[in-house]
């Protein structure tokens, strides 16, 4: 086939549940490629010789390698090039912001639209999932006597793991809650990412021999100092995530029914709200704000209507254009019935005698200028402001550093705003500390984490010259 | 990675004491420090104050039946196993040396009251305990509060035992003589209250410990904000105790109602289940 024929086939579509039927489930909602439609989307690609879409990956997943193996009809061969950069494909496959990624660079994406390397992806590690056999899993050789100690279960802690297992290291994932996964347990939804998904990957990683210590906080149960002078560390990865949540600071917040997007979503998700059986007490109500457009403010509104909430807004103060939540998460959440708010800034909230909240009171913006982030400043309108009913809040405005770290380990430097101070590799200001992901940089996406893991990993491979 | 339950007693009417299994966590928790406890594998998470440590490297957990989860707690038998716990979390308490004293402690407020006096008293102050209940029986620690309390008062509200009233009004006459340098405070949200505004009419500092709702205890969820001073703070990474005369008591007792409702539904659901 030629590059010309290749270029002819359309971008296939993914099957996803319908709008008004998924909004009153927590299955899956795209449904993934079958056989025939992931064969076709392969032959798309072009296996460029100076393949771009690789540099606009974080973890520098051999793309068009992979993508062969499928248009091979290889997918053995296709998991393996996967896997060889990639801990979490399922994980990636699914949660990655592909379209300002692999896909921006996409050659075939000039013209046309850029071949679906994200649903691809999905599709080679749904594949292995479900028909692999055990002994497939690739074994570490060159078993080292050096141990290293991972804080935090997410996205950074799982893939700094996975390198270095790879490289014949001990491991041992020190994780606070009760689950192994980080964000992908307690914040990102089951209809976007299934558990069962995630515990399988972690299952993977145990294969390769990773330890898991639940319910271990580090900083208090042990310090960074007692794990690398007396628990015998070599050297000690944070990961340990978000921090405490970003509140708007406007009057009211504090009334019952406010709530943070971490707290709602980690009811749902980590303590299972969802099922008619659980124990911890759901977010109930009739009518939801939900502040912030960002992918967890999605994930929040879209889960509300999945509770049971009867109207669900969005209330953001810029315009459609500087929402930065994906495309497809925007898309989903608008089929699925959310109302957006553009241009509107909360004000107040309102409460009743008892202190439940009655309502938010919200400024009506317009665009000015460019602010410092490059997206054009919302000012107020002068007197125009309306007042939204509502029996619940959920702010999804990011998170602040988590202090735990930082308050029990005082020679390891941070930042003025708490965050841990590392280089591009991963190295911290302390000796045999390294860090990354959302500790490092503040709120930023799965797999950028993932990257600042994978690459920390490689750093203490080198510096500890194993 | 269940803990075994090394000790379970009945203290008082609905309220027990637990040993659970965690050497580490027995060695390097100090007074202050909770636990996060979840009973079973499908349970909540609860907060819950680490009283001591025991020898046999457990931690000493002492609770009360209020709720679903605490049901369940009480349901797990001596030799059981509790399905996870975690800690220590919080900020240790701020161990001044060589000062006078006074711990308050109300109701079920008594269990975290005991490692703070415990501490107090090491480090070289002359601690004057106050412990409080409605009723004789429900009275809880009174031998261990002797123990390390110079000097124990007590309080019950139909003056069954020690003093007829209130802890507040032991509290006051401690306040009248002059001779106390700081408060420590653990018990019911209004005890609390009234408390932190009695210190503060004598000009004496005060420290109150709470116990809000929360979730992960470690900074991320944002339940167990509280207004300490105008500002926003999380029980669980900048507590659970904070200067009392600046705690928002009303905001606090309006939050942690925010499940009233539901709870009775769940205490119902454990009676008929029979874990109660």
């Amino acid at each position: 086939m030629t590059n010309q024929e290749r270029m002819q086939i359309k971008r296939q579509a993914m099957p996803e549940q319908k709008p008004e039927v998924r909004r009153h489930n927590f299955s899956e909602v795209p449904l993934g490629f079958s056989a025939e439609t992931a064969h076709i989307e392969a032959t798309r690609c072009l296996n460029c010789p100076n393949p771009r879409c690789v540099t606009g990956c974080p973890v520098h997943v051999n793309i068009p390698k992979f993508i062969a193996g499928i248009a091979n009809k290889d997918l053995n061969a296709a998991y393996a090039s996967l896997i060889a950069d990639n801990s979490l494909p399922a994980v990636c496959g699914r949660v990655c912001p592909q379209e300002v990624q692999c896909e921006s660079k996409c050659i075939v994406g000039i013209k046309g639209e850029p071949v679906s390397i994200g649903r691809l992806e999905r599709y080679v590690a749904d594949w292995h999932r479900e028909n692999a056999k055990a002994e497939e899993t690739p074994k570490a050789e060159n078993k080292k006597l050096t141990k290293v100690a991972i804080i935090g279960s997410g996205p950074s802690g799982l893939a700094c793991a996975y390198e270095l297992l790879k490289a014949g290291v001990e491991v041992t994932v020190f994780e606070a809650l009760h689950e192994p996964g980080g964000v992908l347990v307690y914040g990102i939804p089951e209809f976007r990412l299934p558990k069962a998904i995630v515990a399988s990957e972690i299952e993977g990683l145990k294969k390769l021999g990773a330890r898991f210590e639940l319910n271990s906080i580090i900083g208090r149960l042990y310090t960074i100092d007692e794990l690398m002078k007396e628990e015998g560390y070599s050297a000690v990865f944070i990961g340990s995530g978000a921090g405490t949540p970003k509140f708007l600071r406007i009057e009211g917040e504090t009334l019952n029914g406010v709530y943070s997007s971490n707290e709602f979503l980690t009811r749902v998700n980590l303590m299972k709200a969802f099922r008619e059986d659980a124990v911890t007490p759901p977010i109930r109500g009739k009518k939801v704000a939900v502040f912030g457009a960002g992918n967890t403010a999605m994930d929040s509104a879209r889960t509300a209507l999945r509770m049971g909430f009867e109207e669900v807004s969005i209330v953001y103060r810029r315009s459609r254009e500087e929402m930065p939540a994906r495309k497809e998460e925007i898309h989903h959440a608008e089929e699925e019935g959310v109302r957006f708010l553009l241009l509107s800034n909360p004000i107040k909230f309102t409460g009743d005698e008892n202190g439940n909240l009655r309502s938010v009171v919200c400024q009506k913006m317009a665009l000015g200028e460019p602010d410092a982030s490059g997206r054009r400043r919302p000012v107020p309108i002068e007197g125009e402001t309306f007042e939204l009913e509502i029996d619940t809040a959920i702010v999804a405005l990011g998170t602040e550093a988590n202090p735990l770290i930082r308050q029990t380990t005082p020679d390891l430097p941070c930042n003025e705003r708490g965050y841990i101070v590392a280089d591009e590799e991963g190295r911290t200001g302390k000796k045999g500390v390294y860090a990354g992901g959302d500790i490092v940089t503040g709120s930023a996406t799965v797999i950028k984490a993932m990257g600042a893991g994978k690459s920390a990993a490689q750093t203490i491979i080198k510096d500890l010259d194993l | 990675m269940p803990y075994r339950i090394l000790e379970k007693t009945k203290l008082a009417d609905k309220v027990y004491s637990m040993v659970v299994e965690a050497p580490r966590l027995a060695k390097v928790r100090k007074a202050g420090q909770f636990v996060i406890v979840r009973p079973m594998e499908t349970s909540e998470r609860i907060p819950l104050t680490m009283v001591s440590s025991d020898p046999r490297g457990g931690v000493k957990l002492i609770f009360q039946t209020v709720g679903y989860t605490t049901m369940e707690l009480s349901s797990l038998k001596e030799g059981g196993f509790v399905h996870d716990l975690v800690g220590p979390l919080g900020q240790p308490t701020e161990i001044p040396e060589n000062g006078r004293v006074v711990c308050v402690g109300g109701g079920i407020g008594t269990a975290p009251i005991l490692p703070i006096a415990s501490a107090l008293k090491a480090a070289g102050n002359r601690v004057k305990g106050i412990i409080g209940a409605r009723t004789r029986e429900l009275l809880i620690l009174e031998n261990e509060m002797r123990e390390v309390c110079h000097e124990l008062m007590i309080a019950t509200d139909d003056g069954s035992y020690g003093e007829k009233g209130f802890v507040t009004t032991v509290l006051k006459k401690e306040l009248e003589s002059g001779n106390v340098d700081h408060v420590y405070i653990v018990g019911p949200i209004p005890m609390m209250k009234a408390c932190a505004e009695l210190a503060k009419e004598y000009n004496v500092p005060a420290t109150a410990s709470l116990n809000s709702i929360m979730i992960d205890g470690t900074g991320m969820c944002g339940g167990c904000r509280v207004t300490v001073g105008g500002k926003i703070r999380y029980t669980c990474v900048d507590g659970p105790e904070f200067p009392a005369d600046q705690i928002d008591f009303d905001e606090l007792r309006r939050r942690g109602g925010i499940y009233r409702e539901y709870e009775h539904k769940c205490r119902l659901r454990a009676e008929e289940e029979g874990l109660g």
